[in-house]
């Protein structure tokens, strides 16, 4: 399974990790191997930044994974913003049948539930408060 | 997912709906918590079959399985589709059974909830890629449309090429800005209504029957 970090990235302390993962990394990966790399991230407290983002099935993947391990006092969820819009209203049957692929051109922020929250957003700019573990 | 895999899945799916024509539609109600899907769902459900569908509440994941009312037979302008409407728990990427507790409920009751409500989220995603040929994404019109989960529930809908209906609620609130949901989803038709107060369900039915007919 796919780590973000090295175990030799140290001790985050009281203070709050931010992975940044790239496109190329994310590439090689499944749907399930993303998820989980982001999920591990998240309930360890970070916050996961993605070059690339995910498709939209990979979305709705992450929705239904992530329901599946919230636990009281322990995991409360997610909070997920993406810049730019996911919306790719213009692809039809033949984009599917064909195989393509959602554009890779969108930055997605991941975080716990717990420790982000986003203040503002706009087309151009996310604005979020995240709290220390 | 592969080219052959995306292929397969695509045709498996264009067939089946060709030879499902007769079978009624599965027409799931999505949209995030306190929207009014299940006031709407038990409104279509009074209006065509005379029985609810479920229990309506102002706390938040009432709904915590998607319940379904099979063979809903709508009638509009000379025209007549059956529908299984599939009212779903709202749809979020969090639950914290703490904001329960806020609603008068003791603990174990809310951590209960709050588990029904993450297996019936997980449930309704499951379903909106494999078992519903149309959508109704109820919104609250008082509320700002702009987030994130509804942009990724609109993405995700679209990617599966599912027919959608966007219906902004509660108009009958004095705070209710129906605009603000056009103006987030152009590409889709907005219809007004208030689910509770039955306004403009004339418009409603005529759309359900133009877009799942």
């Amino acid at each position: 399974m796919p780590e973000a970090t090295t175990p030799d990235d140290g001790d985050a302390g009281d203070g709050v990790r931010l992975d940044l993962i790239s496109g190329a990394r994310m590439e090689g990966l499944t749907s399930m191997e993303k998820i989980r790399l982001i999920l591990d991230s998240v309930r360890d407290g970070d916050i996961v930044v993605l070059e690339a983002g995910l498709s939209p099935e990979e979305e709705s993947k992450l929705i239904e994974v992530t329901m599946t391990e919230i636990s009281p006092d322990d995991f409360s969820g997610i909070e997920i913003e993406t810049y730019p819009s996911t919306h790719q209203p213009n692809q039809g049957l033949m984009g599917r049948l064909l195989g393509k692929e959602e554009s890779p051109n969108k930055l997605t922020v991941i975080g716990p539930a717990n420790q982000i929250e986003t203040l503002h957003k706009d087309e151009d700019l996310i604005s979020a408060l995240v709290s220390r573990r | 997912m592969g080219l052959l895999t995306n292929l397969r899945d695509s045709i498996t799916r264009v067939t089946d709906r060709l030879f499902a024509e007769d079978e009624p539609k599965r027409i799931g109600i999505y949209g995030p918590p306190n929207a009014g899907k299940t006031t709407l769902a038990n409104r279509i459900a009074r209006d065509w079959t005379g029985d609810a569908v479920g229990p309506e509440s102002h706390i938040p994941h009432e709904t915590r399985r998607a319940r379904r009312k099979e063979n809903v037979e709508i009638e509009r302008n000379g025209k007549s589709v059956t529908i299984d409407i599939v009212d779903t728990p709202g749809v979020t990427t969090k639950v914290d059974y703490k904001e329960f507790l806020d609603h008068d409920m003791e603990k174990d009751d809310a951590v209960k909830r709050s588990r029904e409500a993450t297996e019936g989220v997980a449930e309704a995603m499951h379903w909106l890629r494999e078992d519903v040929d149309g959508v109704i994404y109820v919104l609250d019109s008082t509320t700002d449309p702009f987030t994130q989960v509804n942009t990724m529930l609109i993405g995700i809908i679209e990617s599966q090429d599912l027919p959608v209906l966007i219906f902004a609620n509660k108009v009958d609130l004095d705070d209710s800005d129906v605009k603000r949901i056009s103006d987030a989803f152009p590409q889709h038709e907005t219809v007004p209504l208030s689910a509770l107060e039955g306004d403009n369900m004339d418009e409603v039915y005529e759309k359900i029957a133009e877009y799942f007919g």
